[in-house]
């Protein structure tokens, strides 16, 4: 295919001309002709440019979506990188098996899944999802194709797990599913400040395997800090729900992008506003079917367009503070910059350590918050904010990431320069290019 | 008892394989011919992992005058066929089929002859098995010849022409027949061509395939809307039809 800048990462604000390549079978991949630089892009929902690599080849890996093996007998799954985290559980579910671990939107890869090292809401039980994965095969830009595990080119596995594309690319992956019902037993808390957060938190983190708290940044005063705290388990006893109600594809799509007004500040805080107060009681429990409770958002198709052609900045980042007072601070700057972030997402990990050399989730609070791009003013928040991460030794998640300065990268992820061994000379990426500058 | 079999000739189209795999999750037994070893063996473990209960494999190649008659006699072998898909098939290009003879005839050969030549096998077969489904990948391209693609409508046009005299004769036998006509889908096949918003993913399109089966449909456009811009199209005096750049 001739150039062309068709491929956006999730957030659309970086727009780049890329050489496309689309990938079809797994017997017949060649990269050792292949010119310039090169990097895989699954289904495209990193939201910054670390699935982007300007004018260079783009790997589609999006039809490499073959199973290769299922046992049902030991729970595990084979299959290719390109396989979506809906395949797999349209697979698995009728089996009674689930995801081990379970990120934001099934509409991702295997590959960029364990390329990411995802996390989902059981952190503080299970890691992230590289820890579930038992093999992959890695084909590198010589040619050669080398399976990586525990026992196989160990090291170069933990390079893979979280290494963001940039080791090769990634074939296949191996991992293990968890024995467990697709229905969850869900309860709703209303928290109206940090500390009553706390307290949820304290309480909950051992008894329930998901937990995860939404924030509404834009509430002063009394309200200042009220959010509402989502935890569940999964289901002992499940009715046998009609197939459709477990499977969903989308019922709404967002068809052109939004025109600006649609996320202003005004409309954010309406919705934040609305959110808190659908719910009337203080705790609400339910049992509901798993794709309302992990994949929210996976109802609505296309819904980054909502922040319409200029797209957004998600910014994740992660600080080891057992306490919320960091959270206060920037609760405050955000409101003193007039940055309202539209989904603002909390989680506490826990300490199981990640097993890839790069990945993100370190024990301490994690948050997640997404900027309309409103250009410069946007970056300057996110580069005040980088300034306020420094100094509390957090780091920034490169899967969300579009503006890290390489400073923060280099410093607050220690094993980099073992990665750098591992890379695939022929592989780079936007993200890469920034984060290494210099180095 | 024998599960329920499923025989697919080009297995690797991307339509093709998105059927197999809603049969293969279904537990079905699943014969697949391709031209391609490497492909089937992936398709093969791909339907395998699905569930199907068995996944059998048999290279062809449709270019060539190939034994017909051997694929038949395998792809019945100690049983009885219960969906039969023949989805192989090539663009071809344009020009080329124009500029040459040759080359015309040669894609004519994959997108139709090879067509006639395995329908007239395996009609006698599930003639006298006396139940079963052909389902025919054919397209909208063979409603109407138009500048753009005529050489590739020629052939799904005779295609859609001869399903339509089989599906008569193989009615009183309990055999039905199924023309599928889709329009874009998002596949290799039309990888090069420029994708607008009415391409659509093969599984949209496998799907429609499935529930046409099922209802017993003559013919199904896929996606629906197909059928609406169809008749338009068709509707279309030829005086003002030849005018125009389709």
């Amino acid at each position: 295919m001739p150039p062309n800048t068709h491929y956006l990462s999730w957030g659309r604000a970086h727009r780049f001309e890329h050489l496309p390549k689309k990938l079809l079978w797994r017997s017949d991949l060649e990269l050792t002709s292949l010119p310039g630089t090169m990097l895989a892009q699954g289904l495209g929902r990193s939201y910054g440019d670390c699935c982007l690599n300007a004018s260079g080849t783009l790997l589609l890996t999006k039809d490499l979506d073959h199973m290769i093996a299922f046992d049902p007998e030991q729970g595990t799954l084979e299959c290719e990188a390109g396989v979506s985290l809906d395949a797999v559980l349209r697979l698995i579910v009728p089996y009674g098996y689930f995801l081990p671990v379970s990120p934001g939107t099934k509409y991702v890869s295997v590959g960029g899944a364990i390329a990411n090292d995802v996390h989902g809401k059981n952190h503080h039980i299970a890691g992230t999802f590289g820890k579930h994965v038992l093999s992959l095969k890695l084909l590198r830009s010589t040619g050669e194709l080398l399976n990586c595990s525990n026992e196989e080119n160990k090291e170069l596995f933990a390079a893979s797990i979280g290494g963001m594309g940039l080791t090769g690319l990634m074939v296949s992956a191996k991992f293990k599913l968890k024995k467990a019902l697709p229905v969850i037993n869900q309860e709703i808390l209303k928290f109206n400040s940090l500390p009553e957060l706390q307290e949820i938190e304290d309480a909950s983190q051992s008894k329930f395997e998901y937990t995860v708290s939404w924030i509404d940044t834009l509430a002063k005063g009394k309200q200042f800090g009220r959010g509402l705290y989502f935890r569940g388990n999964h289901s002992e006893y499940a009715p046998k729900p009609p197939k459709h109600y477990l499977h969903s594809n989308p019922g709404l799509q967002v068809f052109f992008d939004a025109p600006n007004f649609v996320l202003s500040e005004l409309t954010i805080r309406l919705f934040n506003t609305l959110l808190f107060h659908k719910q009337r009681s203080e705790k609400l429990s339910n049992t509901i079917p798993y794709n309302s409770f992990f994949y929210p958002l996976d109802a609505i198709k296309s819904w980054n367009r909502l922040y319409g052609n200029r797209g957004l900045y998600q910014y994740q980042f992660v600080v080891p503070c057992e306490s919320l007072d960091f959270l206060e601070e920037i609760l405050q700057f955000l409101q003193k910059k007039h940055q309202a972030s539209f989904l603002t997402v909390l989680k506490k990990f826990g300490s199981i350590s990640s097993p890839g050399m790069m990945s993100f989730p370190q024990k301490g609070w994690t948050l997640a918050l997404d900027f309309p791009n409103r250009g410069t003013s946007t970056l300057q928040t996110l580069s005040d904010l980088d300034q306020k991460i420094s100094s509390l030794k957090g780091r920034l998640y490169s899967a969300k990431d579009g503006h890290m300065p390489a400073f923060l990268y280099q410093n607050a992820y220690p094993r980099l320069d073992e990665f750098t061994k591992h890379l695939d000379p022929k592989f780079s990426s936007n993200f890469w290019r920034r984060v290494h500058a210099s180095k | 008892m024998q599960a329920n079999r499923l025989v697919i000739v080009g297995a690797s189209s991307a339509i093709a394989k998105e059927v197999g795999r809603i049969y293969a999750s279904k537990k079905w037994e699943v014969y697949i011919v391709a031209r391609s070893k490497d492909k089937m063996q992936i398709i093969e473990e791909d339907f395998k992992a699905r569930g199907a209960v068995a996944v059998h494999s048999l290279p062809f190649d449709f270019s060539q005058k190939g034994d017909y008659q051997g694929l038949v006699d395998w792809a019945t072998q100690d049983g009885s066929i219960d969906l039969l898909l023949i989805a192989h098939g090539v663009l071809g290009d344009q020009k080329a089929s124009e500029a040459s003879n040759e080359y015309a005839i040669k894609t004519f050969e994959v997108n139709f002859l090879s067509y006639m030549c395995l329908l007239n096998l395996f009609a006698g077969t599930m003639e006298t098995q006396k139940k079963g489904t052909i389902a025919v990948i054919s397209s909208v391209a063979g409603d109407r010849g138009r500048q753009s693609n005529y050489f590739y409508g020629t052939a799904k046009g005779a295609l859609t022409i001869y399903c339509q005299g089989l599906r008569n004769r193989l009615f009183k036998n309990n055999v039905h027949v199924l023309t599928i006509k889709p329009g874009f889908v998002k596949s290799p096949m039309t990888a090069d061509l420029k994708q607008g918003p009415l391409f659509v993913e093969p599984n949209k399109v496998a799907g429609d395939i499935v529930k046409a089966v099922e209802s017993k449909k003559n013919e199904v456009y896929t996606p629906w809307f197909w059928w609406f811009i169809m008749t338009i199209i068709k509707l279309i005096p030829e005086g003002i039809f030849k005018r125009l750049k389709l």
